[in-house]
């Protein structure tokens, strides 16, 4: 996995590349947390690029959305494909997180 | 009568290797044409959940020890195999329901519930150390 961080205004935008799984699932929950300290309180997660999600990269997701919360911003996901919006229904996360169905659409949505 | 196929796998008990195990699986699924949801969503999470319960649980993520896989497809079916040195567990009462409104917001406690979800069956037993067995099949 690699990921690349960029700004959108005041949205801070994070691409995760690769599969977000047991093995690497530290590196983007620590960039996310860095960016946070720093300030980020729109934080956009973009899957466009993603293959694969575990268990354990999922929980990541859970813990930082309330990380960010507590910190007063959000998190907010965008552009899951078919099997990752299949992973989220099954796991009923589609209903914790506000999913964007294109980068777009999140950034208008904050 | 279907044509089988078999890989064989063993690795360290680190979860640094699963990405290139499960990649090879998913390869071959891909050549052997398994379906988009099969090859993005079922094989690889569930192969990654095995993997890493193995590996972090069923190994206690202690160095020196291994994890091995057997894959096995055919036209019908894909079996995998991962087997680790621990005492096993049981499978159905370790398992929780991730969609519960209390285990939706926890971080931890959905691999079990995702190998169950994506494979026609899962099954755990003792042969040469503790095995999960699990099941996809094609149609």
């Amino acid at each position: 996995m690699s990921f690349s961080v960029s700004k959108m205004g005041d949205v801070t935008v994070v691409e995760v590349e690769g599969q977000l799984i047991v093995g690497n699932r530290q590196d983007l929950k620590q960039k996310v947390l860095d960016e946070v300290e720093m300030g980020a309180k729109k934080v956009l997660i973009d899957f466009a690029r993603t293959g694969y999600i575990d268990s354990s990269g999922l929980g990541v997701l859970v813990s930082l959305a309330k990380r960010i919360r507590d910190a007063g911003g959000e998190l907010r996901l965008a552009n899951l494909h078919d099997e990752l919006q299949t992973l989220f229904e099954l796991t009923k996360l589609d209903t914790l997180f506000q999913i964007s169905k294109t980068r777009e659409h999140a950034l208008e949505s904050f | 009568m279907a044509i089988g196929e078999s890989l064989d796998f063993r690795i360290p008990s680190d979860v640094q290797y699963i990405e290139g195990v499960v990649g090879e699986v998913v390869a071959r699924c891909q050549a052997l044409a398994f379906s988009r949801r099969h090859t993005a969503l079922n094989v690889p999470v569930a192969l990654t959940e095995a993997l890493s319960n193995a590996i972090l649980r069923g190994n206690g993520d202690t160095v020196g020890r291994s994890v091995s896989v057997r894959v096995e497809i055919d036209d019908v079916q894909l079996v995998a195999e991962v087997r680790d040195d621990g005492d096993g567990f049981d499978l159905d009462a370790c398992t929780e329901d991730a969609t519960l409104p209390e285990n939706v917001i926890r971080e931890d406690g959905r691999g079990l519930f995702l190998m169950q979800k994506l494979m026609d069956r899962v099954e755990r037993f003792r042969d040469g150390g503790n095995v999960v067995r699990l099941v996809l099949m094609r149609g």
